[in-house]
């Protein structure tokens, strides 16, 4: 799946987040694989994602300044990946 | 961050270990000589169902994802399953390890329909006479049955649990076909001096040609064998195996022994590893974020004697807990250093003469005898 900035994400119900020092560690009980997220901006817009109706929204309320949008991206790209963010349904 | 820094962050640890080991029991019904907590006999002092429970609750408050059970043998306790049950369903995940000695039909479909909930099974040998010289008579056959029970109750995928030896470095290709043949996956690990296996690691410790074939084999398998990142002195052959290339003890690992007392590792039951009690006031999470001795070990550690050795970077001097029990200085090379940097140093260490385990729950000798294990 490719992430843009009009995706709409939440964190994967089977995954749990752990602030540490160097960002946070997500654990997938599913796969039982441990990820890495290795800033703490990442793991704030993650835990966020679910408040806003998309990405570029949650970026924004995060106060992530736009020439840094790129990164974040490939970021979630990355988590969407390995399945600790998944596209949100949206319900109602 | 590169995958380098973040090494760093975690040798300077973490709010909570990612890699907790509970032995919940010191006894077991089988006597393996190589057995990490010199078990077989149970402790009186062993912690309750009540305080089991609480300390699930601490791990559940410091989010710890999951632990991994051992003993001893886990399915001696009565509560065995009562404290799975409460571990799962307070989102701590649990993989226990297992001489498969009780795992019968029906237990295999209780099993089978838990959530959250690995298994290791414990295998040293393809056949019995290799496994059974190390585990015991009638261990072998123990395991397989459990095997046989887990696949008909579709468990999935439990894991086959070797200690590689000199004995099965040759058996690792068909260690890997078992465990296909059961949809398992296969998990191999390191030979530690610990425990009883001080008294044996000499005998049965790989030789330096076994090491390499160790490396070459993994290096082939890549992630699809798991080792618990066990084989990083190894690194020094060249290409990193995959993981963490660190000692995680009291970093991102600790051990909680069948008594409450919290240990660096699981390979280290012994006075000098002991950062305190989970009985103590402010329980296991104090212990794990106050205590000295789990402090010093996030500073930064000298390379010693290694220091001027090129391999540094790849191997960190190997395993503090092989140091320690072969009666190395832990500043040097690991016993089984592949550069063989430590094979002066060992032959002039008089056996007997390095520390002994911190506590021995092995049966008497006579009482193992009696007690042959019954045949299936």
């Amino acid at each position: 799946m490719t992430i843009a900035l009009a995706s709409v994400l939440e964190i994967h119900p089977q995954v749990a987040v752990r602030p540490e020092a160097f960002g946070a560690l997500a654990y997938h009980y599913g796969n039982r694989r441990l990820i890495f997220l290795k800033h703490p901006d990442v793991v704030t817009v993650v835990q966020a994602l679910h408040d806003h109706p998309d990405v570029q929204s949650t970026l924004s309320a995060c106060g992530v300044t736009q020439d840094r949008w790129p990164s974040f991206i490939a970021a979630l790209t990355s988590l969407e990946t390995s399945e600790v963010v998944r596209e949100r349904e949206i319900t109602g | 961050m590169s995958a380098k820094s973040l090494v760093e962050e975690m040798k300077r640890g973490l709010d909570a270990p990612i890699c907790l080991t509970w032995e919940l029991t010191y006894a077991c019904n089988l006597q393996c000589v190589h057995c990490l907590s010199s078990s077989g006999q149970r402790d009186e002092r062993e912690l309750s169902t009540d305080e089991a429970k609480k300390i699930l609750d601490d791990l559940r408050d410091l989010q710890v994802f999951y632990i991994n059970i051992g003993g001893g043998e886990p399915m001696v306790r009565r509560d065995f399953f009562e404290l799975l049950e409460y571990s799962v369903g307070n989102g701590i995940g649990v993989k226990f390890s297992t001489n498969g000695a009780f795992i019968d039909e029906e237990k295999a479909q209780r099993l089978a329909a838990m959530d959250y909930l690995d298994i290791q099974i414990s295998l040293d040998g393809v056949d019995a006479a290799t496994n059974d010289a190390v585990r015991g008579e009638g261990s072998h056959a123990m395991a397989i049955r459990a095997m046989d029970n887990l696949k008909a109750a579709n468990f999935g995928q439990f894991k086959i649990s070797v200690v590689v030896t000199r004995h099965n470095v040759s058996q690792l290709d068909e260690f890997k076909a078992l465990a296909d043949f059961y949809g398992a996956q296969l998990r191999i690990t390191r030979l530690r001096p610990a425990g009883r296996g001080a008294d044996t690691w000499h005998e049965l410790h790989p030789t330096n040609a076994q090491q390499r074939e160790i490396y070459d084999w993994l290096l082939k398998h890549g992630e699809n064998v798991l080792t618990g990142d066990s084989f990083f002195h190894l690194n020094a052959f060249g290409e990193a195996l995959p993981g963490l290339n660190m000692c995680g003890a009291g970093r991102v690992v600790c051990l909680i022994d069948p008594i409450g007392d919290v240990y660096a590792c699981p390979f280290v039951i012994h006075d000098e590893f002991k950062a305190g009690n989970v009985r103590d006031e402010g329980g296991f999470a104090k212990v794990w974020k106050q205590s000295d001795l789990f402090l010093s070990l996030r500073e930064p550690q000298s390379a010693g004697a290694c220091a001027s050795c090129g391999a540094f970077d790849a191997c960190q001097g190997g395993c503090m807990a092989a140091k320690f029990f072969t009666g190395l200085p832990l500043d040097g090379p690991d016993p089984e250093c592949v550069a063989g940097d430590a094979d002066e140093a060992l032959s002039v260490i008089a056996r007997g003469s390095s520390p002994k385990p911190g506590m021995d729950h092995s049966k008497p000798i006579t009482l193992t005898r009696k007690r042959l294990p019954v045949g299936a």
